[in-house]
C-alpha cells in the first residue's frame, strides 16, 4: 500500500498552476501548500495588530478560489500553512470559500504556535547570545509545531488543514502518518515522513527550479515546471515523481541538491518530530522523471520546541545609482568616495559596493537604523549624485523598508497547547 | 593546470537563520576523493572570503556522495537584517563553482 503525496507551493508567492495540474490529474491522496517563511509570520502578526481580521496569507483567497474546486472535486485533502500570523480568520475564509461551492468538506484550523505571551524574555538567543528583551520591541514568538499537532484535526477528519507556524516537513509527515498508519512516537518513520517533507517543501526546487545552469545543468520546459509528488510506502521508501507532460525534470542530481539543501547538520537535522540522519539515505533513479528515496534514520524528538521571534529591528535603505562606457567602474568608486564622506560624520555604518560590469556598473549604498530621517539622507545622497557626482550617473532607485529581525530560542514542549478548531459546513466552530 | 569545479560537479546554497550552507555534488562519482582531497574546508574559506567570516565546517556524505559546507553568515547577521543585496547568500552557490580544482595528485 502507497499513498500520494503531493507539494503544490513551496513559498508564498510560488506559481498557482503546477498545483491545480497536480490535483487534477495527480491521483493525489494529500497536497501540501508550504507558503510561510521566517519573516512572514512576523509581518502577518503586524497587519493582525492592525487589523483583527488580516494576518494569513494575504494571497490566501486567490490561491484556494483556484485550488479548493479542483480539491473538492477530486476528493484531495489540502494541508497548509497559509494561516501564518491568523490561522482561525484564514479558516473562517475557508470556511466561506467552501460553502460558496457548496461543500461540505471540514476545515480544520491548527492554534497554538503564538507564544509571544510564553516567552522567557530572559533566555537567550541562538544567533546573539543576549537575551531576548534586549533586542528591542518583540512583534512575534510562534514555537514550531510539529505533526502531532496536525494529526489530531485529520482522525477528525478534516479536508483542508490550515496551520500557522508549524516545521516545514511537519505539514507533509503528519497526512502521511494518518495515511499510513504510523505512529509518531516510532522514530523511525517519523524519520522517513520527514525526509518525503523536506525534499518536497520547496516544491518546484525538486523538480529542476533553483537548478538550471545552461551548458552543464540543462532543464526543458522550466516556464511550464511541474511540481513534485512522492508515492509513499508503510516502510518508508518513498518514489518521487512529477507529471509527465510538464517541464522540468526529476533526476538523482536534482533529489540530493534539496536533500541536503538547508541541512546544517546532516547526522542531526532537528523538527518537532525527529532528530534526522541523513547519513543512510540512498537516492535511486528508477526511469524517466522517478526517483526512489530510503534510509533516513530517526533518533528522539527534541526535548524543546524551537521559536522563531520577530523584533523592530529599525529600517533599511538602499540606493543604487548606474554608470556605463570607458571608465564606469572608477567613476562608481568615486560616487562611493563621495557618499561615504557625505555621510561620515552621522551615526551610519553604510555598505558602500560597486556591482556588475567594469563598463556598465551600479553603486549600491545600503544602510540599517532606526532614524527614518537619516535613512531618507542616505537616498537624498546618491540621487544628488545626479548633479553633483561623477560624470554620467543614472537610473537612481532608492528603497526604504522596515526590518523586522528574526532570532530563536527554544520554549519547553508543555508551555505551548497546540490545539484544533473545527468548523463544518453551515455551523460555528468548535474547539477541542 | 587547475580546473573550475563547475567542470566537476555541481553546487547548491542554502540558508537557515544565521547559518549558510553550500552543497557540492561531483557528476562523476568516482572524482569525490578528488573533491575530498581538494575542496577542504579551509581553501572554500578562503575562495568566498570576501562573502564570509568565521569557520566553514565540512560535511563528507560519501553514500551520495557529496560535501556539505556550513558557515555562519558576515556579521553573524540574519536574512531580513542583512546590508548584501542577496541577503540569503544563494548566490554563493555558483561564486563556488569557479574554485579551482587540482586534479592530479599533488
Amino acid at each position: 500500500m502507497t499513498t500520494r503525496i503531493g507539494s503544490g507551493a513551496g513559498f508564498a508567492g510560488d506559481r498557482i498552476e503546477p498545483a491545480e495540474d497536480l490535483l487534477r490529474r495527480g491521483g493525489l491522496d494529500d497536497l501540501v501548500l508550504e507558503c510561510l517563511a521566517e519573516r512572514t509570520i512576523a509581518l502577518g502578526q503586524q497587519r493582525r495588530l492592525a487589523d483583527p481580521r488580516a494576518g494569513y496569507d494575504r494571497r490566501l483567497p486567490a490561491r484556494f478560489t483556484r485550488l479548493l474546486p479542483l480539491a473538492v472535486e477530486h476528493g484531495v485533502r489540502v494541508v497548509t500553512n497559509m494561516g501564518a500570523a491568523n490561522p482561525l480568520e484564514a479558516g473562517r475564509v475557508t470556511r466561506e470559500l467552501l460553502d460558496g461551492l457548496g461543500a461540505t468538506a471540514t476545515v480544520a484550523v491548527i492554534t497554538g504556535d503564538d507564544v509571544l505571551a510564553e516567552l522567557d524574555l530572559d533566555a537567550p538567543a541562538w544567533e546573539t547570545g543576549r537575551p531576548l528583551r534586549e533586542h528591542g520591541e518583540l512583534v512575534s514568538a510562534n514555537a514550531y509545531l510539529g505533526a502531532d499537532a496536525i494529526l489530531p484535526a485529520l482522525e477528525a477528519g478534516a479536508q483542508v488543514v490550515l496551520t500557522g507556524r508549524v516545521a516545514d516537513p511537519s505539514l507533509f509527515l503528519a497526512p502521511l502518518a494518518d495515511r499510513l498508519g504510523w505512529d509518531l512516537a516510532d522514530p523511525s518513520a517519523a524519520a522517513a515522513g520527514t525526509l518525503v517533507g523536506h525534499l518536497l517543501e520547496c516544491a518546484g526546487q525538486l523538480t529542476g527550479g533553483y537548478f538550471a545552469d545552461p551548458g552543464h545543468k540543462d532543464v526543458p520546459g522550466l516556464a511550464e515546471l511541474g511540481f513534485p509528488f512522492a508515492d509513499v510506502a508503510a516502510d518508508g521508501t518513498a518514489v518521487l515523481g512529477k507529471l509527465p507532460g510538464t517541464g522540468g525534470v526529476l533526476n538523482r542530481a536534482t533529489v540530493c541538491e534539496q536533500l541536503l539543501y538547508e541541512i546544517t547538520d546532516p547526522g542531526g537535522y532537528l523538527t518537532p518530530d525527529v532528530t534526522l540522519d541523513l547519513y543512510g539515505v540512498r537516492v535511486d533513479e528508477q526511469g524517466a522523471d522517478r526517483v526512489r528515496v530510503r534510509g533516513a534514520a530517526g533518533g528522539p524528538r527534541p526535548g524543546e520546541l524551537k521559536v522563531s521571534v520577530g523584533y523592530r529591528a529599525g529600517s533599511k535603505v538602499e540606493a543604487e545609482i548606474s554608470y556605463a562606457g570607458p571608465g564606469a567602474g572608477a567613476r562608481a568608486a568615486l560616487a562611493g568616495e563621495i557618499v561615504t564622506a557625505r555621510l561620515a560624520g552621522t551615526a551610519l555604518r553604510p555598505r558602500v559596493e560597486v556591482r556588475g560590469a567594469d563598463d556598465d556598473c551600479r553603486l549600491r549604498v545600503a544602510a540599517a537604523s532606526h532614524d527614518i530621517a537619516l535613512l531618507e539622507a542616505v537616498g537624498d545622497e546618491v540621487e544628488a549624485l545626479y548633479t553633483n557626482g561623477p560624470a554620467g550617473g543614472g537610473g537612481v532607485r532608492v528603497h526604504l523598508s522596515e526590518v523586522i529581525g528574526i532570532v530563536s530560542t527554544l520554549i519547553p514542549r508543555a508551555r505551548v497547547r497546540a490545539g484544533v478548531t473545527l468548523l463544518e459546513a453551515g455551523r460555528a466552530g468548535t474547539a477541542s | 593546470m587547475p580546473v573550475p569545479l563547475r567542470e566537476l560537479a555541481h553546487c547548491r546554497a542554502g540558508d537557515k537563520g544565521n547559518l549558510a550552507t553550500l552543497s557540492v555534488f561531483p557528476y562523476d562519482d568516482a572524482l569525490f576523493g578528488v573533491l575530498l582531497r581538494e575542496v577542504t574546508a579551509e581553501r572554500v574559506r578562503g575562495h568566498l572570503a570576501e562573502w564570509l567570516d568565521g569557520e566553514v565546517r565540512r560535511y563528507e556524505l560519501p553514500h551520495l556522495p557529496a560535501l556539505q559546507f556550513v558557515y555562519e553568515r558576515t556579521s553573524g547577521a540574519g536574512v531580513t537584517t542583512s546590508l548584501e543585496l542577496d541577503t540569503h547568500g544563494k548566490t554563493l552557490g555558483t561564486l563556488l563553482l569557479s574554485f579551482p580544482v587540482h586534479l592530479g595528485h599533488g
